[in-house]
């Protein structure tokens, strides 16, 4: 029998600590979608789409209802568009955007390709339609993969997307560049996560599945309110436990979420996702742990520690965990993050130092507007090398804000929440990037 | 067996138990477990029910808990104990 105690802790969590769970995330193969023209597979896709996702909101909607745990996102992930796209993908863009309001999911994610060792014709074509797509689509979102651990990092790739990136921000410039919060560039990109910017289907996967991303900092937070004072000991086994809890209903949830749909259960990502409301934030956690705010020194230490428990403690509560699984640092969508940027005690330096302990990377970073596509691009180029090196996930999602300066804040809305533009290195690289060409994969041994 | 938690909260009144239980034998619904407190200064109740005879679906049961909170003033809500199997047990 369940104790009282027990009951009241699940509780609090779901009322008080913002415990909820994340997405719900349906990932969709669009292999079978690939016609003669363009045209002909938007009208695949959008078929397909619709079909195998009609009841995933009404699904997620009737579980949260009956759990009494806030299931706050329903989205789709589907096959990197490159793989079924000719010279307009523009047409398959508009399809997924579609399909997307008509089965009521917020976002749906892969209008992307996988570059890390090179580009075939139909991604060079779908690279150049990105940042006429991010503008003309609303729930559309898409992700590029430059590097891996296996074979090194395509830096034809790295400079293109700088200025992909500085065109969308152009083109969306009416919302201080929001287009660019679709857009994730990514060394190892996992095939199974179910978070977005930048969540698509790998070619690995079923025909569909269903992912499921928990959160709760908040949980996290307050459980080590109550143990200030202790030695890292405690705090490592506290974590693991709330971890623990908070992964076994998202096991649960995506139990019952795919045998409802009547699709494979793929993955629990472990991820503590904050948002900006207050009390659902990750950079509080680490001041729960000591720290005046995010970016003191001891951050990237404090870091590592929660990122790995949360993991050890999320491993044995479901039987499946991939995706992301860790601790995300976004700036604009976590309240503690933003008040550390505009303090100054949080620059981007730091936070690349930060993601080689976590998950996942330079995440909804706002700079300034005049940052050149060589420099976004070297920003990239670090990014996919800590990821190359380390064998790890590494992701960045910049948002070039037109017309802002550093110091200035844009507003995104939302669960984007708002950010500080943030100062950046504009020291010369044109001629690093402009080079061309691939970085070697690294070595596996003589590790040091 | 369908577990299902039915929490009650607001403030300590005459009738709450009775309203509740009542609603839930309609439905035919039995009550296996009940605890109150305070907690906050907020009346509490926590009924642990079982729903494997229920005779509407539920969210309906949901929908009817609905109701019965807004007729006496308290916030009644339902959901699956499994949620708490879940998180508290291995």
């Amino acid at each position: 029998m369940i104790e009282i105690n027990e009951i009241m802790q699940t509780m609090q969590m779901i009322h008080e600590q913002h415990f909820d769970i994340r997405t719900i995330t349906m990932g969709i193969s669009l292999l079978s979608c690939k016609k003669n023209t363009d045209r002909e597979t938007a009208e695949a896709v959008y078929e397909k789409v619709t079909r195998s996702a009609g009841k995933l909101v009404a699904v997620g909607e009737t579980l949260e209802a009956e759990l009494g745990v806030p299931i706050v996102n329903k989205r789709i992930s589907v096959t990197p568009v490159s793989m079924i796209s000719g010279s307009d993908p523009m047409a398959i863009a508009l399809a997924l955007d579609e399909a997307a309001k008509q089965v009521g999911v917020n976002f749906i994610g892969g209008f992307g390709a996988l570059m890390h060792k090179g580009s075939t014709i139909a991604e060079e074509c779908l690279l150049e339609s990105m940042p006429e797509v991010f503008q003309k689509t609303e729930r559309l979102c898409g992700s590029v993969n430059v590097g891996s651990t296996r074979s090194g990092i395509n830096m034809d790739a790295v400079r293109k997307m700088g200025h992909i990136i500085k065109k969308t921000a152009e083109l969306t410039a009416d919302t201080d560049g929001f287009g660019c919060a679709k857009i994730v560039v990514f060394a190892n990109a996992v095939e199974d996560n179910p978070f977005m910017a930048g969540a698509f289907h790998g070619v690995g996967e079923p025909e569909c599945v269903v992912n499921v991303g928990v959160s709760g900092p908040g949980v996290v937070q307050r459980a080590l309110s109550e143990i200030h004072g202790q030695p890292f000991d405690v705090l490592a086994e506290t974590i693991k436990r709330t971890a623990f809890k908070i992964t076994r209903v998202g096991e649960l949830v995506a139990q019952e979420a795919a045998k409802r749909l009547g699709v494979p259960f793929g993955i629990v990502d472990l991820s503590l996702a904050p948002t900006p409301a207050r009390g659902d934030s990750v950079a509080y956690i680490l001041k729960e742990m000591g720290l005046e705010m995010a970016g003191a020194p001891g951050t990237t230490a404090a870091l590592a520690m929660l990122n790995d428990m949360v993991k050890k403690g999320g491993v044995m509560a479901s039987s499946h965990v991939g995706g992301l699984s860790g601790a995300f640092i976004p700036v604009s969508e976590d309240i503690g993050m933003i008040e550390a940027a505009q303090a100054g005690c949080l620059t981007i330096e730091k936070m690349e130092a930060m993601t080689c302990v976590c998950s996942v990377g330079l995440d909804m970073i706002a700079i300034p507007g005049d940052t050149s596509a060589n420099t976004i691009a070297g920003i990239i180029a670090d990014e996919a090398a800590i990821g190359m090196v380390n064998n790890k996930t590494t992701a960045v999602r910049l948002i070039p804000a037109p017309g802002k300066v550093a110091g200035d804040t844009v507003n995104f809305g939302g669960l984007f929440g708002f950010a500080p533009i943030m100062k950046v290195n504009s020291a010369n690289n044109d001629e690093f990037v402009e080079r061309g060409g691939r970085i070697p994969p690294p070595l596996h041994s003589l590790r040091n | 067996m369908k577990k299902a938690l039915v929490s009650v909260m607001g403030v300590d009144k005459p009738g709450i138990i009775a309203k509740v239980s009542t609603a839930l034998f309609e439905l035919n619904i039995n009550v296996l477990e009940i605890s109150q407190t305070i907690l906050d200064g907020y009346f509490t109740m926590l009924m642990i029910v079982d729903m494997t005879a229920a005779t509407v679906p539920f969210a309906d049961v949901a929908a009817r808990m609905d109701v019965v909170g807004n007729d006496i003033g308290e916030s009644v809500n339902i959901q699956r104990a499994d949620l708490f199997d879940a998180m508290h047990r291995i």
